[in-house]
């Protein structure tokens, strides 16, 4: 398994979603996945992320509904992929 | 704001004049109109007279931005008015409404064209639960009176106020008292921009007045239940303005409004001094109407007679006051010149008291 | 692929760079639909007034659509107004008070069906306002129906079978339209259907602004937002459709610009 540099992450408030998926295809690493089966308790499915978060701001930018909190770590960390 | 020099005691100035005079002596610094007869002249000399004050006067290009940049305006706290005759108000209605609602100061002049306007003026011309103070001055003298009053009423209740001015008044010279300046102070409501980022910014909104708190937005019914009290309140706390003239013994009771009742004034007078038992009575805020003075004007009557420049407005009213105590008659009409701006044939001190003997005459005869 | 925790901030040394919400709106939660373009454009135009550091002379006149959802949830100072009224209430605030930086908020049903005249006036007049159009083709808070903006085969509820010229005229271009305008001084659309679309949309924003701020005159942003429940269409089709139906028409970029 290698080691993947991330060099960001976000908070996700799970309840806000409305499951729009546009945070899905707006990511460029394409670290943002809908939940399949689990649900918010309004019955959305919700995104979960991968490792590759790079902090871009890209999902909360995009996010019509205010769902994510993004980070930039000061020093790149090392993931298993 | 920069003051007026110390004013003449007195000057000889047409109506629309003396209006505008009236107006930023009051302290309007905001005015925006369309030109439209019989306004046209508030706007011209209105645009002129800011100017030399550092107020600010739009010509807009249509009554609804006109009534749109008074709002404005008047959120900023800046005394605004707008004006215009009954088709433009006609035009303004929506905003007109909303802005009560919105609970924001605002002069409204109606320079009218006879006074067909009546209803339009105290029964809302626009949508929704709404009321406007509504002020009738018989001449430019006491319009330069009620335009003072007008601006007071309206910054103490936070309710649009309307003045029904009309084509003879604007057109007629008058020798007229402009009344010292007054200052005016900002409210707390008023919008600078400077309450953003404290976490309470202010809110202006005929929607409501609550910032969001969950995820719903406004509560119109809640909003629409405290402007009911507001209105309510402001109903009972204006004292209704009248002019009465001989009505402890009269036996007819004439009542009129703004610039025809001089003429049924006179005619009046003519009647009283040759005998006959006849009252007389001006109502000055059509909104609130004086019904207590109407109603005991007429209590010992045997009759009551309506004059005004239109097909029946005002004698609604009347026989609201009245509540059927004496019969009420319509000795008003529709007369206009060719023009339709207002100029009746009517304003005739003689055409007017054949009108009120016929009553005299009938109620005599026990009709 | 492994999911991360999600669901707290991270315990290695980082920086937040970019909160739930903006600043300047108060609440996140709204009840406009999963998908809506509005949201998005709110949230760049009220990071545009913060990063410019406007917040405390900044009045913002609504017009009345979804996006007035907004109206009493901002932390900056809200008049509303009527549907299609905005800018002349916006000429108002300007005038009475100069030394504010004003711009209002409008849909395209708001702006160039109801309101048209108000715009084109102030525009022509060269008020020292900012008027901001969301454009989604159609009138959202009504249901989905056609509005002056609206494209040539585009479906709402007024035209089920897409737009036809015969039947329906044709599209007013409003951005193009108000450059041609000596009044106007700066003249630009934007999107929000990807994340570069915003940031490009938020930099317009601020020039937008800044016209206002230098004193150079009118200035206008319409910005194209998703509406897939007026478009019929998922969600995620939406940024798609906006790309190539509503860009393809109103063409994003910078018409006119006084200060460049």
């Amino acid at each position: 398994m290698s080691g993947v540099l991330v060099r960001g992450t976000v908070v996700i408030d799970v309840d806000a979603c409305k499951g729009c998926n546009l945070c899905i295809d707006a990511c460029p690493p394409g670290v943002l996945v809908m939940t399949e089966r689990e649900v918010n308790s309004r019955g959305y499915r919700y995104p979960q992320l991968l490792v590759g978060c790079t902090g871009c701001k890209a999902c909360s930018q995009i996010c019509p509904d205010f769902v994510f909190q993004v980070y930039k770590y000061d020093t790149a960390i090392e993931l298993t992929a | 704001m920069t003051a007026l020099s110390a004013a003449p005691a007195s000057r000889l100035m047409q109506g629309s004049e003396a209006i505008a005079e009236a107006m930023i002596g009051a302290g309007c610094r905001f005015f925006a109109g369309y030109p439209m007869t019989p306004f046209t002249e508030v706007l011209e000399h209105m645009a002129r007279k800011l100017a030399e004050v550092g107020g600010v006067c739009m010509n807009a290009e249509s009554e609804l931005e006109a009534v749109g940049m008074a709002w404005g305006a008047a959120a900023t706290g800046t005394l605004a008015a707008t004006g215009s005759t009954g088709q433009g108000l006609s035009l303004m209605q929506e905003s007109l409404a909303e802005i009560t609602l919105a609970r924001l100061p605002l002069v409204v002049l109606n320079m009218s064209r006879g006074q067909g306007d009546y209803f339009q003026a105290t029964r809302g011309g626009g949508h929704g639960d709404y009321r406007h103070i509504v002020l009738a001055p018989k001449d430019a003298a006491e319009a330069v009176e009620l335009v003072g009053l007008a601006f007071e009423l309206t910054v103490k209740w936070r309710n649009p106020v309307l003045v029904m001015g009309d084509y003879y008044l604007a057109h007629t010279a008058r020798s007229v008292a402009i009344p010292a300046p007054v200052t005016h102070t900002l409210p707390s409501w008023a919008l600078d921009g400077s309450s953003g980022g404290t976490g309470s910014a202010k809110l202006i909104s005929f929607l409501g007045t609550q910032k969001q708190r969950s995820d719903v937005g406004y509560d119109l019914a809640d909003h629409y239940t405290d402007c009911a009290k507001s209105t309510a309140a402001m109903a009972a706390g204006v004292d209704p303005l009248v002019e009465s003239m001989g009505t402890d013994d009269a036996e007819v009771v004439v009542v009129a409004f703004g610039t025809p009742a001089k003429y049924v004034h006179s005619a009046v007078r003519q009647l009283r001094s040759e005998g006959a038992a006849v009252g007389y009575v001006r109502p000055v805020t059509l909104f609130p109407f004086p019904t207590e003075a109407v109603a005991t004007a007429a209590a010992g009557a045997k009759a009551v007679a309506v004059y005004e420049n239109n097909q029946g407005q005002m004698i609604d009213d009347v026989r609201l006051a009245v509540l059927g105590a004496a019969p009420v008659h319509f000795i008003g009409r529709l007369s206009i010149d060719s023009s339709g701006f207002g100029i009746a044939p009517d304003l005739d001190v003689e055409v007017i008291r054949d009108r009120i003997a016929s009553v005299l005459d009938a109620a005599a005869g026990g009709t | 692929m492994r999911i991360v925790p999600s669901d707290r901030p991270p315990d290695q040394p980082a920086r937040l760079v970019d909160d739930f919400t903006p600043d300047l709106i108060d609440v996140g939660a709204h009840q406009l639909c999963p998908g809506c373009g509005e949201p998005v454009a709110m949230r760049s135009a009220m990071e545009a007034i913060s990063e410019l550091g406007l917040e405390k002379r900044t009045i913002a006149v609504f017009g009345i659509g979804c996006y007035t959802a907004f109206s009493n949830n901002l932390d900056v100072e809200v008049l509303q107004a009527l549907h299609g009224r905005a800018p002349s209430l916006a000429t108002g605030v300007k005038r009475a008070s100069p030394g504010t930086v004003v711009l209002t908020i409008q849909g395209d049903g708001d702006m160039v069906s109801e309101g048209l005249q108000e715009v084109v006036h102030a525009a022509a007049r060269g008020e020292a306002i900012t008027c901001i159009m969301l454009n989604n083709g159609v009138f959202g808070e009504t249901g989905g129906h056609m509005t002056a903006t609206t494209v040539l085969g585009q479906r709402t509820k007024t035209s089920l079978e897409g737009r036809d010229p015969d039947r329906h005229g044709r599209p007013i271009l409003l951005a193009s339209l108000l450059a041609q305008l000596e009044g106007t001084a700066f003249v630009a659309r934007g999107a929000v259907n990807s994340a570069g679309n915003v940031a490009r949309t938020k930099r317009l924003l601020i020039r937008a602004l800044e016209t206002q701020v230098k004193g150079a005159g009118f200035s206008f942003v319409e910005i194209l937002t998703m509406c897939p429940t007026g478009w019929f269409i998922e969600t995620e089709e939406a940024p798609a459709y906006l790309g190539e139906h509503l860009a393809a028409v109103h063409e994003p970029g910078v018409l006119k610009d006084v200060l460049a």
